[in-house]
């Protein structure tokens, strides 16, 4: 691992200051990732700004049908939460099958949305509920902010501080780990407003990250049910294809995660 | 370099570092505790796996600076005037393990299980979070008797995080 100046930040502005008196500052949250990628020497920031201690940037707060989730809340503290449980039991078991529990224990949804990795389990709950992601500057709707592999809206020194949604009339996620990593080989996020409008997010197989899959939503709009999804057709040609699975086999798994979401939804 | 100070099996200790050190080598070089052992170098397989402010933690993936102020438990901490704990013991009883190198970090696996689910802890629950540790001797089956033994021992009681 490379040299670096570790810093600890003790509010959201403290942490802009620091990134900005640094040469090439990286934010350090869980360190689930980033520390990983530093000890293989892929990643060499002069400083570390760390997040973790920052108090307004912890807790879930569930009014009504309103959540919000501050970004350096754990996927302990998401999967354990009684409140966020009581309207969105979906988000609780996704946060609950990330990686292993001491990565839990450490892991936040702010690191795993700013890293956007494309097998990761909470970009395709944000794009599902069509949440937003809150900044110390801004606010991005999660349709603007995952813009490709590893590749998010966030400019510079930009602190993803908190993210919140609309509780949605039924939601699932159903993911088909990689036997070996436990990161999404393909994961599908299926969510269904009052109004019957319906997202169907699809991690881990896109070649460009996630994505929504229009087929499969007008199908689910059409009729809410496992059913529905025998006739939509999967293009393989935008999947990622690996050692782990082929674009194809991708492809039927997009179908079978979104069958199993709707069935548990 | 930083210096660091946090509290380790209830004693205040402190030392100088890189602020690159890694916790899993502030534990192991600066205060001599080398039960906590390095299995992989993926975040993977839980050798290293200690409590931080009571909760289980894999100790390869967080900097010693990160941890300063806080309150850490290793595999030493664990006994309690010359006797195992009883999760120590039942991996004894149950010969839950073969060489040993796994096993520092399988009983800290267990302890934070056992303070989470109490006596809910069931078999399948017990598997599905041995998910971060990896065992190349044993093939698992008396890990999990052990566990599952001690949840008994210990009347399954769960605990507040220290
Ligand atoms: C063994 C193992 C198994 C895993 N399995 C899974 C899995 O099954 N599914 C899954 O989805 N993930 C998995 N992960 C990844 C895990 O969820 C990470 O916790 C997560 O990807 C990153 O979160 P973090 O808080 O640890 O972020 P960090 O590692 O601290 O940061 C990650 C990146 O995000 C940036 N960042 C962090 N916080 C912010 C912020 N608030 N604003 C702006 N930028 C920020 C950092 O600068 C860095 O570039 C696994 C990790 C490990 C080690
Ligand atoms: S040494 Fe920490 S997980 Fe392997
Ligand atoms: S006992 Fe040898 S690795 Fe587990």
């Amino acid at each position: 691992m490379y040299e670096t100046n570790y810093h600890r930040a003790s509010s959201v502005q403290e942490a802009v200051q620091m990134m900005g008196a640094a040469a090439e500052g990286k934010y350090l949250s869980g360190g689930m990732t980033i520390i990983p990628t530093m000890r293989q020497r892929l990643a060499a920031p002069s400083d570390l700004i760390d997040l973790r201690h920052i108090a307004e940037m912890k807790g879930i707060a569930v009014d009504g049908r309103s959540v919000r989730i501050g970004a350096a809340t754990t996927h302990e503290e998401v999967a354990t939460s009684a409140a966020l449980a009581a309207v969105c039991p979906a988000l609780c078991g996704l946060a609950g099958h990330i990686g292993d529990p001491a990565v839990r224990h450490m892991g936040t949804i702010g690191g795993s949305i700013a890293n956007n990795d494309p097998a990761a389990d909470y970009p395709a709950a944000m794009l599902g509920l069509d949440a937003v992601i809150v900044t110390d500057r801004r606010e991005i709707m999660a349709g603007d902010f995952f813009t490709g592999l590893f590749e998010t809206a966030l400019e510079e020194g930009e602190i993803i501080t908190a993210v919140r949604f609309e509780t949605p009339a039924k939601a699932a996620y159903r993911k088909f780990p990689n036997p070996a990593s436990r990161y999404a080989m393909t994961g599908v996020f299926v969510a269904r407003r009052d109004n019957g409008d319906v997202r169907v997010a699809v991690t881990g197989a896109g070649s460009n990250g996630v994505f929504r899959h229009s087929g499969l939503e007008a199908a689910l709009s059409a009729n809410w049910s496992p059913d529905a999804v025998a006739n939509v057709t999967v293009d393989a040609s935008d999947l990622l294809a690996d050692l782990h699975a082929s674009a194809a086999y991708r492809a039927n798994l997009v179908k079978v995660m979104t069958k199993r979401a709707v069935a548990a939804a | 370099m930083a210096k660091i100070t946090m509290t380790v099996n209830g004693r205040q200790v402190s030392g100088v570092c890189d602020d690159r050190t890694l916790l899993v080598h502030f534990i192991r070089e600066n205060l001599g505790l080398t039960g906590t052992h390095v299995g992989c170098d993926t975040s993977q397989c839980g050798a290293c796996v200690i409590h931080m402010d009571g909760q289980s933690v894999k100790s390869c993936s967080i900097l010693a600076a990160q941890a300063a102020g806080s309150s850490i438990t290793t595999i030493e901490g664990l006994a309690q005037n010359g006797e195992l704990h009883p999760v120590q013991a039942a991996f004894k009883a149950h010969h839950g393990l073969q060489c040993g190198f796994c096993t520092p970090g399988m009983v800290m696996t267990a302890v934070d299980m056992i303070r989470r689910h109490g006596s809910d802890l069931d078999e399948a629950t017990v598997r599905a979070e041995l998910e971060g540790n990896i065992c190349r001797c044993t093939g698992y089956h008396n890990i999990v008797k052990a566990i599952l033994a001690a949840v008994h021992e210990t009347g399954g009681v769960r605990q507040a995080a220290e």
